[in-house]
């Protein structure tokens, strides 16, 4: 047996050990099992027993290693949970600035320890609250920011370099980022003590999200200008989350979560490794986005596998020397497809069990979901449960105590081992169609989202999957739940603000820095500063938005279904 | 009110409705053609085709733009294949040509292939006409170049446009097949992908041995996302157009064309009307399980059931 | 011998980009037998309202998940009606409060509301008796 293997060899192909493997397969004959598909949700067959045959090959310094060594299966930090707890994140924003920031300050005063922004369509989508498209759509499912100044009540009394905040935008990224640097600039903090991640993950908007501005190669050359600006000027900021949340909403299943998210943050690397910069210069700054679905087991190894996966390629496919960029941190959030409008209190359990799984798959950060998202957006009264549904976790369970606690599970590890060689071969299956943007323009990843989506689905309404509450188990009782209501005065009040900013501000000045904003596009320069530029003056979202289209262009989406 | 008159007047829901009756084959349809006739045969018809993926709504979507500013009123009619294990289709087209949805001088329609009685290409030569009728300058038809029936609404366009992409260099090869022999226009789509320039080669290559007097189709390197090459694609249209007309070739593709929807129109009115007399009249299950069960022949069986409703054999 | 279809467009109006539910429902009116017209995403009221005309539907799908839909709902009805198009079947999906599908269909903007958890077959099956009684 090679040194360093999880003790078992032996005894494996020892005769006691075989002679009682044989007894307990006669009595665990499979005609006495229920009869149901005994898969994980995403559709994987999970054997009746694992057994130290299925970890055989396994080595522990090779394929293991401990906590924050690599290849970082068992965790990024030495000492884990034990060291500091996750970062309870819970992602929030509605109605205007002022609203969101009343219910930022309560969850800092609850024990949130970061921020996350969620941002109305409107801001999504690169349109200010004025534009005929946002009617309706302003504050519903996030706050509205058309410019610095609503950043600024946004963060009004928030210390900007005590917290962190995570910002949830992607096509218009660059221009929400200079929002908030724009912001600390003014109150007199220094770039270097400004923390925080922008999601800014335009790939996966492509083929899961469906929230993008402009076309692929502009929007990958925003990216790598952030990657370049952040590396000289805000050293601590996560230039990119990769997610696979997203990926998992759209209907994928975990192991194509796990290999297309993946897969596009190799993308990212090559696109910084061929915008000139030095691998290790950025990669420290990556950092993931996934989801945490119902299947328990299935989810801890596809963390655990994303984790191996990733220190694997950096190290030895891009040649990071440097160990932070091997180390796969991540955020999650509980899965808001899992949850059901039917029942809406069981989604407190179901929200538990995913951010248990997040936790014992050692992830960096946490969302948990409100049980009341599947209907609207939450009441501080849902949040509150959902941030406690951490704390008892945190706190109450044990399970922080130990680092990676399932580590030599059989199952675990061999589960962990098999969705590794499943995304490999998705890997490989992307090179082929020419690497992630090829692929994207084929639909090759929209096309399966979309068939999963659909086979799950179909699995769920003939009752081959059931759903406690939906199709099994359920009463019909009326829904009796207070919902949170948005304003519709919200849209009129921010709209009436932005006219006012528009007359205020020297709108000289905003339209000569978008005039040299568009120059800038159509030439190589580095965007960002031009970007802050307009920000400063008070440029509206929308106006460096269009400055930019003007050269970049849109995007439109394939018939795929 | 009559949805004829409204249409002649420019009603687009009257224009939209008719369609479906057209497509649906209503059995008022006969007497609407009969009506809109006298007001078809202005229109300019252009078939756009080309394997699936190629870029085709793309293109159209950036032709819309030309032909507007060129002062065309257009039609444009998107085929996509309707599943033949249900019925049922997924149509669409109409997502790559959302820049004209507010356009009045436009009007897109979607179709399935549906596998009707008398075929695809009745359906949508009847939806041209309604178009025609409509006062539509320009009509578009665009299918996916694969199925025999997609060829033939190709066939009857006035011109039509191929559309190929450079990936992989089979393509030409696959494509020769049916519908190098179609083309007015080639057009390389996606011409920034590698291998463009050897495609925009190879087909002109096929080409070249191609024999057909006064008109060499052109091989256009064109990026509809982007619209480059979409101007001079448009130039080629319009010249091709003028050819037609000066060299006596529309006349007689509007001849050939006259041709054979009087015999499709006459194959669909006698098939019509005989299984219609058939069924009304005769049980054919005990025939048909006679034939099955191999106690009797087909070809028999087929002349008794026709000297049963009297057909003139 | 007529060959009438039920045909349905399939929108996504607003500016949200969560299409795994459009999509899906398409893929099974589709697998149902009926013609699915799918406009894609980020659709004006206009748009839609355009589109169903065009393409002359029986049914209007409309799948909001961004929370506009008592914005975008009633104002689809009304440029249906302004289009002759009043009695043309509107459903929508999405996240969707009790309290605002109750709004929308006493107002006549929506004929039924379908939120997450609704089986397809039970969307297949309306939408069949509905057009079959008309």
């Amino acid at each position: 047996m090679a040194e360093g293997k999880i003790q078992s060899g032996d005894s494996v192909a020892g005769k006691k050990f075989q002679q009682a493997e044989k007894e307990w397969r006669k009595q665990a004959r499979p005609e006495r099992e229920r009869r149901e598909p005994f898969e994980t949700i995403s559709g994987k067959k999970i054997k009746d027993l694992y057994t130290p045959h299925d970890t055989a090959e396994l080595d522990y310094l090779r394929d293991l290693g401990f906590p924050g060594s690599y290849p970082f299966t068992r965790g990024v930090q030495p000492n884990m949970y034990r060291g500091r707890l996750w970062t309870m994140r819970q992602f929030s924003g509605f109605g205007d600035a002022a609203d969101s920031n009343r219910r930022y300050r309560y969850l800092l005063e609850q024990g949130q320890t970061g921020l996350s922004v969620a941002f109305d369509m409107p801001t999504i989508m690169g349109y200010d609250s004025d534009h005929p498209r946002s009617a309706g759509e302003i504050g519903r499912c996030g706050v509205a920011v058309d410019s610095l100044e609503d950043m600024e009540v946004l963060f009004r009394e928030i210390p900007l370099d005590q917290i962190t905040t995570s910002m949830t935008i992607n096509g218009p990224a660059a221009v929400l980022w200079c929002f908030y640097l724009a912001n600390a600039l003014n109150r007199g903090v220094a770039l270097d003590r400004v923390g925080g991640t922008i999601q800014n993950d335009i790939l996966k908007e492509y083929t899961a999200q469906k929230s993008w501005i402009f076309p692929p190669e502009p929007s990958m050359r925003l990216i790598t200008d952030i990657f370049a600006f952040a590396a000289k000027e805000v050293p601590r900021w996560n230039t990119v989350s990769i997610s696979g949340y997203h990926i998992r909403e759209a209907g994928s299943t975990a192991v194509q979560e796990l290999a297309f998210t993946l897969a596009d943050g190799f993308a990212y690397v090559e696109a910084g490794i061929e915008a000139g910069l030095d691998v290790d210069d950025f990669a420290p700054r990556l950092s993931f986005f996934f989801n945490a679905h119902l299947d328990f087991f299935e989810e801890i190894c596809k963390y655990r596998a994303a984790r191996r996966i990733w220190a694997r390629h950096m190290k030895e496919r891009y040649g990071a020397k440097n160990p932070r960029s091997w180390m796969m941190r991540f955020h999650t959030q509980t899965a808001g497809c899992s949850l059901t409008a039917q029942e809406p209190e069981n989604n407190i359990v179901r929200t538990a069990l995913e951010a248990l799984a997040a936790v014992l798959g050692g992830t960096q950060s946490l969302h948990t979901n409100s049980m009341d998202e599947v209907l609207a957006l939450p009441t501080e009264k849902a949040v509150k449960i959902a941030l406690r549904s951490q704390q008892v976790i945190a706190y109450e369970s044990g399970v922080a105590n130990t680092a990676d606690p399932l580590a030599g599970s059989y199952f675990v590890e061999a589960l962990t081992g098999e969705m590794e060689a499943e995304a490999e071969e998705y890997f490989r299956r992307i090179e082929a169609l020419g690497g992630v943007l090829p692929a994207i323009e084929r639909g090759f990843f929209q096309q399966e989202i979309a068939d999963a989506a659909y086979s799950y689905q179909r699995a769920v309404e003939k009752g081959e999957r059931i759903v406690v509450g939906v199709n099994r188990f359920h009463t019909d009782e009326p829904l009796n739940m207070e919902l949170l209501k948005i304003d519709p005065v919200v849209e009129q009040k921010q709209v009436e603000r932005l006219h006012r900013l528009k007359e205020s501000r020297d709108n000289i000045a905003v339209a000569q820095s978008l005039e040299r904003l568009t120059g800038a596009a159509a030439g190589s320069e580095n965007l960002i500063p031009y970007i802050m530029e307009a920000a400063r003056f008070y440029a509206t979202e929308g106006e460096i938005v269009d400055a930019l289209k003007e050269v970049f262009g849109e995007y439109r989406e394939q018939p795929l279904f | 009110m009559d949805p004829v008159k409204e249409l002649l007047q420019g009603n687009r829901r009257a224009l939209a409705r008719l369609i479906s009756l057209v497509e649906n084959n209503d059995p008022l349809k006969e007497e609407i053609m009969q009506r809109l006739f006298p007001h078809t045969g202005k229109a300019y018809l252009v078939g756009v085709t080309g394997a699936p993926g190629a870029g085709k709504s793309s293109l159209v979507d950036r032709l819309l733009g030309e032909a507007r500013r060129s002062g065309f009123t257009v039609g444009v009619i998107a085929v996509d294949p309707t599943s033949p294990f249900t019925g049922g289709a997924i149509l669409g087209d109409r997502i790559r040509m959302q820049e004209h949805a507010l356009d009045r001088g436009i009007f897109i329609r979607s179709m399935g292939t549906r596998g009707s009685l008398g075929g695809l290409s009745r359906a949508a030569r009847e939806a041209v006409q309604v178009m025609d009728a409509f006062g539509k300058d320009l009509i578009i038809i665009e299918t996916v170049g694969v199925g025999q029936s997609e060829i033939d609404i190709v066939k009857t366009a006035d011109s039509t446009v191929v559309v190929l992409t450079p990936a992989g260099g089979d393509s030409v090869q696959t494509i020769k097949a049916g519908i190098m022999e179609i083309g007015d226009i080639f057009v390389i789509n996606k011409s920034d992908l590698p291998g463009s320039e050897r495609t925009v080669a190879e087909v002109n290559l096929a080409l070249d041995l191609k024999e057909e007097p006064g008109w060499r189709p052109p091989v256009l390197p064109v990026m509809a996302l982007r619209g480059e090459g979409i101007a001079e694609l448009w130039q080629k249209l319009l010249e091709h157009r003028r050819h037609l007309e000066q060299s006596g070739f529309l006349e007689s593709r509007r001849r050939e064309r006259a041709e054979s929807e009087l015999g499709e129109l006459v194959e669909f009115l006698v098939k019509s009307r005989v299984w219609q007399n058939i069924k009304t009249q005769i049980s054919l299950e005990k025939l048909i399980e006679a034939i099955a069960l191999r106690r009797r022949d087909p070809y028999g069986a087929a002349r008794e059931l026709l000297r049963q409703i009297n057909f003139p054999l | 011998m007529s060959e009438k279809k039920i045909r349905v467009l399939v929108a996504k109006p607003g500016l949200d980009g969560h299409d795994r539910g459009a999509k899906v429902v398409a893929r099974a009116l589709r697998d149902a037998g009926m013609e699915v017209i799918y406009t894609g995403l980020h659709q004006t009221p206009e748009q839609v309202a355009e589109a169903a005309l065009q393409e002359d539907v029986d049914v209007v799908g409309l799948s909001i998940l961004s929370g506009a839909h008592l914005t975008l709902v009633p104002r689809v009805r009304e440029l249906l009606q302004e289009r002759g198009m009043g009695e043309v079947l509107l459903l929508a999906g999405g996240i969707i409060p009790e309290e605002d599908g109750a709004v929308l269909k006493e107002k006549g903007a929506a004929d039924a509301i379908f939120t997450p958890g609704a089986s397809l077959e039970g969307i297949v099956h309306y939408i069949r008796e509905k057009i079959a009684v008309s």
